[in-house]
């Protein structure tokens, strides 16, 4: 299908983008790569009256590490990430989650913040956030506030960015040296949205979790972080106790069924996810068998 | 508001200005203002690769693109690529494989395996499905599409050996 008639500004300034925000309220929307948006547009799921273009903001784009923090903004290209030696280097995760999301000519166009604000529950990057306790910047005109990922992402396609604000760049805390991750996503064909995905950033210090952050997406409204992942912090891991962490996994979820799977799908596939995830993270692959 | 805005932008090295309703997509502008119909329009919302040109050197989806968004780019289209010789020896490795039926999906998918050839010159055959894994084939020729840009890729590395020889 083809777009509804709507009326379009060039920001030429992260001011003058929260301007043309303030005074359009609802009636805007922000364009970012568009990889997102246009499909919605064209499809008619949201008919705008005005697209606010930040693609010439050049202040929002670029990748810096300060301090132990990696300041990403919110312009940056998925094909940006994924060639990033910054981001190779610091969070390897987001590397290996990226050749996941879509395919080289959507990458080649899509951003991060755009991928955040959009906030589709089965999107990889929503989740990459959580597992790397990112801190999402957004800006208003009242100016900026700082959002915990875990706290961001509300619902199908809603945050907690209001219409008046825009996402300007994410943080988030560089890899340590004993810092480990993994990424897998169980999808039809390669570049399809997740059946069921994970992401996960760990320390690991002497064969034992010092700390575990496990995201999953794709499991229900919004990426979860899951709670199971306390059970395997500070202890030596036993195949019991994995097998116990997966089924608390699959209780604690509450996942959608649609046209890919049901719910006791992905539930199921949430466990396998969880116990691939955590014996590649130990390098300990006899702890795969767990569930058979 | 929803006026015609102005564009000036460069189509297969060839200045163009325009104006453009905002609504309007970069492939339905080289479409239909400047009859360049080798850029496929098929789902309109970036599953199908159909679209699929280049923008400043990158491969992008011309249905995900405004025409306003092309503005101060550098757009190559199938007919660039086919008209400077670029892609002969791809087009003709295509043709000698059978690599297309109804060919509704072949610009799209010569784009995308001309990109991957740029980045890789010799990607495997798995590589080769995965860069044109967004491009979809309704007639379902990919086993002979995969073997043309293999073939491709292999002819040019051989002629680049060549090249190189004493």
């Amino acid at each position: 299908m083809k777009a509804s008639a709507f009326s379009y500004a060039r920001a030429t300034s992260v001011g003058n983008a929260l301007e043309l925000l303030a005074a359009h309220g609802d009636g805007a929307k922000v364009l970012s790569g568009g990889q997102s948006l246009m499909p919605a547009i064209n499809l008619r799921l949201l008919s705008p009256q005005l697209l606010v273009d930040i693609g010439d903001l050049a202040e929002l784009r670029g990748i810096e590490l300060n301090g132990g923090m990696l300041r990403i903004g919110a312009l940056t290209r998925h094909v940006e990430l994924l060639n990033s030696a910054e981001i190779a280097a610091h969070a390897p995760l987001l590397s290996e989650a990226i050749a996941h999301v879509a395919h080289p000519a959507i990458r080649n166009k899509g951003t991060l913040g755009g991928s955040l604000a959009h906030a589709d529950p089965a999107s990889e990057l929503p989740a990459c956030m959580l597992a790397l306790n990112a801190t999402i910047v957004v800006r208003g005109t009242a100016g900026e506030r700082r959002i915990a990922a875990r706290d961001f992402f509300t619902g199908i396609y809603e945050t907690a960015l209001s219409a008046d604000e825009l996402l300007v760049a994410v943080e988030l805390p560089a890899a340590q040296n004993d810092s480990v991750h993994f990424f897998h996503e169980f999808a039809r064909r390669h570049g399809d949205y997740a059946i069921v995905g994970l992401a996960a950033q760990a320390l690991l210090r002497g064969g034992i979790f010092a700390d575990l952050r496990i995201a999953l997406f794709a499991v229900g409204d919004r990426p979860v972080l899951a709670e199971a992942a306390a059970r395997l912090i500070g202890v030596a891991i036993t195949p019991a106790l994995l097998s116990d962490a997966a089924a608390a996994l699959a209780e604690e979820l509450n996942p959608q069924e649609d046209q890919q799977a049901s719910a006791v799908m992905r539930r199921h596939l949430a466990k396998v996810v969880l116990v691939r995830g955590v014996s590649a993270l130990l390098g300990r692959p006899e702890l795969t068998g767990v569930l058979a | 508001m929803t006026a015609r805005v102005p564009i000036s932008l460069e189509v297969n090295g060839e200045p163009v200005d325009a104006l453009v309703l905002p609504r309007t997509n970069l492939a339905d502008f080289l479409r239909e203002e400047l009859q360049l119909t080798g850029t496929h329009v098929g789902c309109e919302h970036g599953v199908c690769g159909a679209c699929t040109l280049r923008v400043n050197g990158d491969i992008v989806r011309a249905c995900l693109m405004l025409a306003v968004q092309a503005n101060a780019a550098s757009v190559e289209t199938i007919e660039g690529l086919s008209d400077s010789g670029e892609i002969a020896d791809l087009q003709a490795a295509f043709r000698d494989r059978n690599a297309l039926q109804c060919g509704f999906c072949t610009p799209g998918m010569l784009m995308a395996a001309q990109d991957l050839l740029r980045q890789n010159p010799t990607p495997d055959r798995e590589q080769i499905r995965e860069h044109l894994s967004g491009n979809y084939c309704r007639c379902t020729g990919y086993q002979a599409i995969v073997d043309a840009v293999e073939t491709t890729a292999q002819r040019r590395a051989g002629d680049t050996q060549a090249k190189q020889a004493p």
